[in-house]
């Protein structure tokens, strides 16, 4: 319940922010949103030296629709800016699913997609979604930007692939080249449940064949799972039953699961194959519909 | 001159909003951490990561040393004033700081007391304690497996991991039953260990005050003077020395009952610092170390006669009590009310065997909204009807129905020696049926099985004694379990209630008010109400177990009585008659032959105070203690539809309808704003909430992302209907409802997904009935159980 | 000299961090000097005696200490003091004027919607802010603003109620 003690500093800047992480010698941590950070700090499972708190840095809690259909997603923009988007619905279907499903509503209103990305849990839905979507990380360091695909990016279990004094700036959703559609469904007992099994599908269609796809599985794993022979099985055709069947026994194979209070690592599985199946036979049935 | 409006005036059957509202929505109530004293200090407790440990050493240097640390205690330095151990309300001991070992995960082992909760943290995190891992138990198989390591080797004279053994009901009747049976239905569940969680956590701020050697202890307790008592003893104070208040509670449900180590440790720090020392416990210690729920498995046999009779009932059950037996009940009843079960079936024979047992686990059993095991007894009792009623191939509602105890046989001596006096639940159970449309629902239920939808529907029937209890039987360490009342009626005709009673949350503020203006005419907001502070109220035990109104407001009741004789005679007095001559109305005594001349009872009060009757002793004031003839019978049904989804094990409420009958309602609002809460817990309970253990005595649940509460969004709506049957014996009619739907709640939930399932063969699944439980039942068609330890990949 | 009247507080050590945070509560300016580990829920409650938030729980789940900051809903035992430096918060205190109550705290009143009381400050923040911005809600999107505040007594159903009154009485419906 009572953080250790710490330094603090809230830099106006990114280079300042930046230079505080420098300086800090990788005993300094980013605070954004907080809501993954602070409960890790009150039970005492983190002892930073120093909190560097970048709310006060201007212009970094937007969300942007590039006019090529590029989402672009703030440092600071939170859970909530993207519940309540009228920009993603729509273009953005799997984003638009899954930002309800994060914790609660009023922890959205704090937490931050971009901080999600980086506390790298494996119960963290943002990433599945990144993942399906093949997105990446902006990060900013002494040296200047650089992008991190997001497969990259999350390296372990709350381990990213940041220098200890770089900041992630930015998300990027890459434009669809196809039309994009997918949804994110997550087995959860109540809300602000961690996932007992998350699924996030991505498929682009163009003329009635499958493009591109992307399949990220939450909280079967050490870390996200990018299912990408499951994805894979869906490109080149169209989304048939077949197709669909196949695609999720492989993404309950990609996934990792460990027998716990949640439930065994087979029924886990089976709910991985089950909200695959789910997802991508409402894809395929609107575009019945629409047809 | 009219007679006053019994719901004008806010008697009884008026739903007037709560008084206790007023300064709770301006966030201006007292919870005991909104407390500041002067000079306060705030103690932390260190609690052990281990299940089962001997402790080689504890080196506290580096907590002395941080600056802002006043004082750390362990279990030596208890045990050189003789405090290291404390005595249970069950009559075992609990360690208060641990000496030699610890016996559960979350075990206080230290405490530290500094300038801030911080510092506190800090230093706790600086003592470090060297332990020799010992093998842990988590269930009581292994308890009483042969070789089993013994957990209590402090207690002389105890050589294995039993703590009780009992046994009621009429063993050779219930054989001859079986003997006779046409078909022995059998059933074996776990109920999971529960937590009551109150939104409020334990806390106290002990302030010795060395110059008047009063101490006085802020305290979350939902009962004060058993505190007071026990402070007594344990620290060897004496009794009219120690002040005990318990201010407004953050709900209760039995987790503030017992007493625990950071409250004598709080107290002890106050008296070697001179200073007040706060201790609030955080959700994880709550949840790891305090008054646990349940826990419990049963193993039921029913004898049945081929036309649905149930001939006779055994009932044997194995209860998991953890590290200390602390269990807050009536002495006299090891396994509490267990056997309560099955009161509201006319069955000739039962017979009951509990055993109890030690594990590395928090220490208790008895609490959560339970009624001394009720909560058990019925879901047992319910679960076990469900399973007949599939057995003999019969409608679960008929099968209930037959089996009934009939409206005109009452008084009805249960097989287990209870004694019913009254109750309609057959009216109940149609009225339910009715209100659910089941006729109809069984269609529904056919159709949307030829589409691969699973619709399920629960009943759960049952009576449950509330209100202990009466002193022949009934006693909490030796305390007979009476409850009281002090009413002061002011010269202005105002007055002030004070009752041994304590709410958390029941809105006693409201209710007694209530009662007050029914017998003397005093509208309910002339009265005031006060609980929670030993000073002042009347010696009390408490509020748990649903015995408040059945027990201090029947002495509302009485006081109120006492005070209305007394202002008869001083009406009397007034009108100058004879007290033959007065009649009472609502408010007003008048002259039976002259109705018009009357004075109210307001004017009786001046009186009492100005124009008393020679040799009357002056005043309006009395105090009424109450011992219950008996206890009360409220009985309900509950009953739940589901749906089922095939493909994942979740399941969604539909519809839940609840019927209860606790005789004559105070405050129909706040009944039924109890009901709806135990709805909650019981579907919380059949759904999600569960504190489970790993092999290493790990607990998982001592916290809320793994021990699950229900939000808005899942928790079903609820259609509340009554019955009411007045309790013959009550002063006012009226018997408990607290606890009612949290005890026969769980099992229409339970019975819904078990009906929706049923082509499984499936018996049971214990709950929570989580996805994975469920699943595996549908696909694997065999029961499921959820006993601890829980499987991992390991 | 009101220093004198004040309990003396001891110095921190020099090696203590130290931040003067100011914001704006309930309407009133007001400041402190906290060490950065300071929970927001500890300001309000211990620095500044707004003893109306609640802490019930260490893993930011129960919503009891929710507050608004700059109008949203947080949970202000998830948010450091340090981070309301030059911000506005609103406890539970501030619902009221000298002389009314807000039609939620009315609400709440009128529906039994509270028994113990613990949760209701949090739960009726929560919900002021939803009908800020939506003054008609649905019992289901009632039920969806307030996933995030658990209640241990009352099982919702007439904290739902509470909120749908004070939202007609906002209207002028009542």
């Amino acid at each position: 319940m009572y953080p250790p003690r710490f330094r603090y500093e809230a830099p106006r800047s990114l280079d300042e922010a930046i230079g505080l992480l420098h300086d800090g010698g990788g005993e300094a941590k980013v605070l954004a949103g907080g809501q993954s950070l602070i409960p890790l700090l009150k039970l005492r499972f983190a002892s930073p030296d120093l909190l560097v708190d970048i709310n006060g840095i201007a212009g970094l809690d937007y969300h942007q629709l590039d006019p090529d259909g590029t989402i672009r997603v703030g440092a600071l923009c939170r859970h909530a800016d993207l519940e309540h988007s009228t920009l993603l619905p729509g273009k953005q279907p799997v984003m638009a699913a899954a930002a309800p499903l994060i914790a609660d509503p009023i922890v959205r209103n704090r937490g931050t997609l971009v901080g999600s990305l980086c506390h790298a849990d494996p119960q963290g839905d943002w990433a599945s979604v990144v993942t399906a979507l093949g997105g990446h990380v902006v990060a900013q360091g002494p040296g200047g930007r650089r992008t991190i695909p997001v497969a990259d990016f999350v390296s372990g279990p709350f381990q990213n692939a940041l220098a200890y004094d770089e900041i992630a700036v930015e998300a990027v959703i890459p434009a669809p080249r196809g039309e994009l559609a997918g949804g994110y469904l997550k087995l959860e007992r109540r809300v602000g449940d961690f996932a007992t099994a998350g699924v996030a599908v991505a498929v682009e269609r163009s003329g009635g064949s499958v493009s591109r796809a992307g399949i990220a599985l939450t909280g079967v794993g050490s870390s996200t799972i990018n299912a990408t022979d499951a994805a894979q099985a869906l490109v080149g055709g169209a989304l048939s039953a077949d197709r669909i069947a196949q695609a999720a026994d492989l993404a309950a194979q990609a996934a990792q699961p460990r027998t716990d209070h949640r439930g065994s690592a087979d029924f886990k599985r089976q709910i991985v194959r089950t909200f695959v199946v789910r997802l991508l036979t409402r894809v395929a049935d609107s575009e019945e519909k629409a047809a | 001159m009219t007679a006053l409006d019994e719901i004008k005036i806010g008697g009884l059957g008026s739903s007037r909003k709560r008084v206790e509202d007023n300064r709770f929505i301006r966030g201006k109530g007292n919870y005991f951490d909104d407390v500041v004293l002067p000079g306060m200090l705030h103690m932390e407790i260190l609690r052990s990561p281990l299940a089962h440990a001997r402790i080689r050493s504890i080196d506290t240097s580096k907590a002395w040393d941080i600056p802002g640390v006043r004082l750390v205690l362990t279990g030596e330095m208890m045990a050189a004033r003789n405090l290291a151990w404390m005595p249970t309300l069950s009559y075992d001991t609990q360690a208060v700081l641990a000496t030699d070992k610890v016996r559960f995960q979350g075990q206080e082992v230290a405490a530290v007391i500094a300038d801030d909760p911080y510092i506190a943290k800090d230093a706790c995190e600086a003592i470090v304690v060297d332990y020799e891992p010992l093998p842990v138990i988590v269930n009581p198989t292994q308890s009483l497996a042969p070789g089993a390591p013994l957990i209590r080797d402090d207690k002389e004279n105890q050589h294995d991991n039993v703590v009780f053994d009992w046994e009621v009901g009429d063993k050779d009747g219930t054989d001859r039953a079986f003997e006779q049976a046409d078909l022995v239905s059998r059933l074996d569940l776990h109920y999971p260990r529960s937590h009551p969680s109150p939104l409020e956590c334990c806390g106290s701020i002990a302030d010795f005050n060395r110059a008047t050697s009063k101490l006085t202890v802020y305290m979350t307790t939902q009962a004060p003077h058993i505190i007071r008592a026990a402070v007594a003893l344990v620290a060897e104070l004496p009794e009219q020395m120690i002040r005990i208040i318990s201010p407004d509670l953050g709900g209760g449900f039995g987790n503030k009952v017992p007493v625990y180590p950071g409250y004598v440790v709080s107290i002890l720090a106050s008296i070697l610092l001179e200073r007040p020392v706060k201790w609030v416990e955080d959700r994880s210690g709550n949840l790891i170390s305090t008054g646990f729920a349940r826990d419990i498995y049963l193993h039921g046999e029913m004898a049945l006669r081929k036309d649905g009779k149930i001939l006779g009932v055994r009932m044997h059950t194995t209860s998991d009590h953890g590290a200390f037996f602390s269990d807050a009940q009536p002495s006299k009843f090891k396994i509490g009310l267990m056997h309560s079960a099955f009161s509201c079936y006319d069955i000739p024979a039962a017979h009951l065997t509990a055993r109890g047992t030690y594990t590395n686990k928090a220490p208790g059993g008895v609490a959560y909204r339970c009624s001394f095991r009720v909560t058990e007894a019925m879901f047992f009792q319910e679960r076990m009807v469900q399973a007949a009623a599939d057995d003999l191939g019969m409608d679960q509602a008929e099968f209930r129905r037959m089996n009934f105890v009939k409206d005109d046989d009452f008084p009805h001596r249960t097989p287990y020696g209870f004694l019913t006096d009254s109750g309609q639940y057959r009216k109940c159970l149609d009225l339910g049926l009715e209100a659910i449309g089941y006729q109809d629902f069984q269609k529904q239920k056919a159709e949307a099985k030829s589409r691969g939808r699973l619709l399920g529907i629960g009943i759960s029937t049952m009576t449950e004694p509330l209100g202990a209890g009466n002193s022949r039987e009934y006693d909490i360490l030796g305390i007979k379990m009476f409850d009281s009342a002090d009413l002061k009626v002011h010269m202005t005709g105002k007055a002030l209630l004070r009752t041994g009673a304590k709410t958390q949350g029941q809105g006693h503020e409201t209710t007694w008010a209530q009662i007050v203006a029914h017998e003397l005419g005093i509208p309910a907001e002339d009265v005031t109400v006060e609980e929670g502070d030993t000073d002042t109220a009347p010696f009390g035990m408490g509020t748990y177990a649903s015995r408040s109104t059945p027990v201090a407001g029947a002495a509302v009741a009485m006081v109120s009585r006492k005070i209305r004789a007394k202002a008869r005679k001083l009406a009397a007095h007034l009108l100058e008659v004879s007290e033959e001559d007065i009649e009472w109305e609502l408010g007003r005594f008048y002259v039976r032959s002259a109705p018009n001349r009357g004075v109210s009872i307001q004017e009786c009060a001046m009186a009492a105070y100005s124009n008393m009757p020679d040799g009357m002793e002056p005043g309006l004031e009395n105090t009424a203690y109450y011992d219950p003839p008996n206890l009360t019978w409220p009985f309900a049904c509950y009953i739940a539809t589901v749906e089922v989804d095939p493909q994942t094990g979740v399941w969604d409420v539909l519809r839940v309808v609840a019927v209860d009958d606790c005789g004559v309602r105070i405050n129909p609002m706040i009944v039924e704003g109890q009901i709806m809460g135990g709805l909650t817990e019981a579907y919380a309970m059949a759904n999600m909430q569960f504190i489970t253990f790993d092999a290493d005595g790990n607990c998982i649940g001592s916290n809320f992302m793994d021990y699950l509460l229900p939000t808005a969004w899942e928790t079903p709506g609820f259609e509340l209907h009554e019955v009411v049957t007045p309790c013959p014996h009550h002063p006012i009619g009226a018997k408990g409802i607290g606890e009612c739907a949290t005890v026969g709640g769980p099992a229409a939930f339970v019975n819904a997904v078990m009906d929706a399932i049923k082509d499984t063969g499936v018996r049971n699944v214990d709950m929570p009935l989580l996805p994975d439980r469920v699943y595996e039942a549908i696909t694997q068609r065999h029961d499921v159980s959820g006993a601890p330890p829980v499987k991992s990949d390991d | 000299m009101t220093s004198l009247f004040e309990e003396i507080t001891p110095e921190p050590a020099s090696d203590v961090p130290v931040r003067r945070v100011t914001l704006t509560i309930n309407g009133e300016r007001r400041a402190a000097e906290v060490e950065p580990r300071l929970l927001l829920a500890h300001l309000l409650r211990q620095g500044f005696r707004l003893t109306g938030t609640h802490t019930g729980c260490d893993t930011t789940n129960c919503g009891a200490c929710t507050v608004l900051f700059d109008g949203r809903p947080v949970k202000s035992c998830t948010m450091l003091a340090v981070q309301a430096d030059g911000h506005d918060v609103t406890t539970v205190e501030g619902l009221a004027t000298a002389s009314e109550l807000d039609p939620i705290q009315e609400g709440f009143k009128q529906e039994h919607g509270l028994q113990c009381g613990f949760c209701t400050p949090g739960m009726m923040l929560t919900a002021k802010a939803l009908l800020d911005e939506n003054p008609n809600p649905s019992e289901d999107e009632v039920r969806w603003a307030l996933s995030g505040n658990l209640c241990r007594c009352t099982g919702y159903q007439n904290i739902v109620k509470a909120v749908l009154w004070a939202a007609a009485k906002r209207r002028g419906e009542s």
